[in-house]
């Protein structure tokens, strides 16, 4: 049981910085911007989250200039796809090089150094709950954050007057513009804003979860994120399901190798990442048989109000 | 108020083709320069040693070619299925794949004769990374599982799986704890020029190349996959199988980036070591861009590349920056030529639109 208990624990603690980038990329995905770059724009967030702490000795103000970051290297892919009208694979594809070559060439003068990080925070009442408790509640508050973003952003996309707007742009961006809601203005704000979101998931990672700062730390989390926004049918709430799914295989490697199991390391590093295909693909099956859901209609699909369908 | 608005262009000059990659690359590397200088890195001291590191001696002008080589198998590999919109950006983990299967061929097949060894090791690694693509092709053509993300998370498959067996099972036991494999055969080995690193694995990718540019150009089977890129609906229409193109174009995609992991193990390497494939994978899909997806631009645009991976070592022996730096070059020019082609396609002017009735009033 305590077994179990810690595993789920460590399961929602590795799944964070993930749940942050994929909240993001659902926002963006749902304006209509897709941005395969998140591992580019973790990378920037995990390196600027760590500068800033170690200057400033202050975690929270690291996360809020790794947002910063995220938001302000999301630009140029804004940029690209929303007034350029270019291909978002492609853009996408040169947002993880750039943003792992700027983090590799700005991180080369703190490699090795640590920070305190935050401190652990256990929620009163809340953290008491026998089994939930001690896997929920007994984190940090980066963790609790994300908790409340969660469902702040299933009520906003869902429930409210801009949230419609924001998926109306992603669904059907010429009926919107009909409506006088700005497309482009939509987009740009929402997928920036959802490169902030990924550049909290690697200030996160580099600022709470490692304390430190490795050349290429994120080592994949950004692609998974994308791929967890496929599995969470662009739905913040099940989004958070496939955060947590994959930070608890991540914890039973680590927990694995740590038992010394006759398994190789390396072969179990291999079990994140099968899962994920192995997760899309019965989501894909699923979507194939018309039980779920599928992507917004708009999805990359770029927008010019002069063009005839 | 000003706005930018976009006119298509109606036709497209021919120059355009050549213009493109060239300004990208010029905007591209003049951003980066700006990039560095605010980075505290001197943009024009970079830049020298990316020359004199590339062009200041013949050992430098062969390190150039001797890394075009992969990057020629990895962009024909991207751009056969970038032809059809398909997003294969697997090349790294199929060449990984390759060169493991490389490996277990000298290792449990091996013939003590050139020739027959040489198809031995092309045959186990085309099929290696033909069926390590062809798992991405076969899920996105069967059930429309997303090729883009299904190709990256093999990657990180495969390259964990060849540390298994560089630390694991083939370990070489005269290697003194070092992590590689044991060194190749003679007879395993590819031809050598001279005392270069440039191998017989450029004849290959050469041969492919052609190949490719006249199935893509001249016969049936390469109008179809042009026809599926650019028109889907038409395609259907025409009664071409879709599925099965995406299952072929990914096989043979990944059967060619398998060859770049046999030529780079048994043309340069000689044996299997940490972290040998170093990012080709990655390159190539910008060198096939840069390309503009013909096949027979890509040796030039590998060129080039490879230009910038010898500064990129030079860069980190003279100026102790990390070898990553270069991505940032990469990057940029990558988002350039992506710029560029959307100001080929449209012209693009600003007007003065009045204010409204609305606002003239106050």
């Amino acid at each position: 049981m305590d077994f179990l208990i810690a595993i789920m624990a460590s399961a929602v603690r590795s799944g964070t910085p993930v749940l942050f980038a994929t909240l993001g990329e659902v926002v963006s995905e749902r304006a209509g911007v897709m941005n395969l770059g998140l591992e580019g724009v973790m990378l920037i967030g995990a390196y600027t989250g760590f500068a800033v702490t170690r200057a400033t000795g202050n975690p929270w103000l690291g996360i809020l200039a790794s947002f910063a970051a995220g938001a302000a290297i999301t630009l140029i892919h804004s940029f690209l796809c929303i007034t350029l009208m270019c291909n978002q694979v492609v853009s996408g594809l040169a947002m993880v090089l750039t943003g792992y070559g700027l983090s590799a060439l700005l991180g080369r003068n703190v490699i090795g150094e640590t920070i305190s990080g935050m401190a652990p925070l256990k929620l009163p009442i809340l953290g008491d709950i026998p089994f939930i408790g001690p896997i929920f509640f007994q984190h940090n508050a980066m963790v609790y954050a994300s908790y409340l973003l969660t469902a702040a952003l299933c009520w906003f996309l869902f429930r409210t007057r801009p949230g419609l707007n924001l998926r109306a742009v992603g669904e059907n961006p010429r009926a919107a513009d009909a409506m006088g809601i700005p497309v482009s203005a939509i987009r740009y704000f929402y997928s920036i804003f959802g490169g902030g979101l990924a550049g909290i998931g690697g200030g996160y990672l580099s600022v709470v979860y490692a304390q430190m700062w490795i050349e290429g730390m994120t080592s994949g989390r950004g692609w998974i994120a994308v791929a967890l926004v496929i599995f969470g049918l662009w739905n913040p709430a099940r989004a958070a399901v496939g955060a947590y799914l994959f930070g608890g295989v991540e914890a039973l490697q680590l927990r694995m190798q740590a038992m010394g199991t006759s398994i190789s390391a390396s072969l179990l590093l291999t079990l994140p990442y099968l899962m994920t295909i192995i997760v899309l693909t019965i989501v894909a099956i699923r979507a194939d048989k018309g039980i779920m859901l599928r992507a917004p209609a708009a999805l990359s699909v770029p927008f010019r109000r002069e063009d005839r369908d | 108020m000003i706005r930018l608005n976009f006119e298509p262009r109606l036709d497209i000059p021919g120059w355009i083709n050549v213009l493109i990659p060239v300004a990208a690359v010029i905007f591209g590397l003049f951003a980066g320069g700006i990039l560095f200088f605010i980075l505290g890195v001197n943009p024009f001291q970079a830049y020298w040693a990316v020359l004199i590191g590339a062009f200041g001696s013949i050992y430098g002008l062969s390190e150039i070619v001797t890394k075009a080589i992969p990057l020629m198998f990895t962009a024909l590999a991207g751009l056969i299925c970038y032809k059809m919109l398909i997003w294969n950006i697997g090349a790294e983990g199929q060449l990984c794949m390759g060169a493991i299967a490389t490996v277990a061929a000298v290792r449990y097949l091996f013939v003590d004769s050139w020739v027959i060894m040489f198809i031995i090791m092309f045959i186990a690694a085309a099929l290696a990374g033909g069926i390590w693509g062809g798992i991405a092709g076969f899920l996105r053509a069967k059930w429309n599982v997303n090729e883009t993300i299904t190709t990256l998370m093999l990657n990180y498959v495969a390259i964990n799986i060849s540390e298994y067996f560089i630390y694991g099972p083939w370990k070489d036991p005269m290697s003194m704890g070092f992590p590689f494999t044991a060194n190749f055969p003679d007879s395993a080995r590819l031809w050598v020029w001279g005392n270069t690193r440039i191998h017989a694995g450029i004849f290959v990718a050469l041969t492919i190349a052609v190949i490719l540019q006249v199935l893509l150009k001249r016969s049936k089977w390469g109008y179809e996959i042009r026809v599926i890129g650019e028109n889907p609906r038409a395609a259907r229409y025409g009664g071409m199988n879709i599925a099965h193109n995406i299952l072929l174009v990914t096989f043979i995609g990944g059967a060619v980036a398998g060859l770049a992991g046999m030529s780079e193990m048994a043309g340069l390497h000689g044996r299997m070591s940490r972290g040998f494939t170093l990012g080709y994978g990655y390159t190539g899909i910008l060198v096939a861009w840069l390309a503009r997806l013909s096949p027979i631009y890509v040796p030039l645009v590998s060129f080039l590349m490879g230009v910038l991976l010898v500064g990129g070592d030079t860069l980190q022996v003279v100026m102790g920056l990390p070898l990553a730096s270069i991505q940032i070059l990469q990057g940029l020019i990558l988002f350039s030529v992506l710029a560029a082609e959307t100001l080929s396609k449209y012209k693009i002017r600003l007007i003065r639109i009045s204010a409204g009735p609305a606002e003239e009033a106050k």
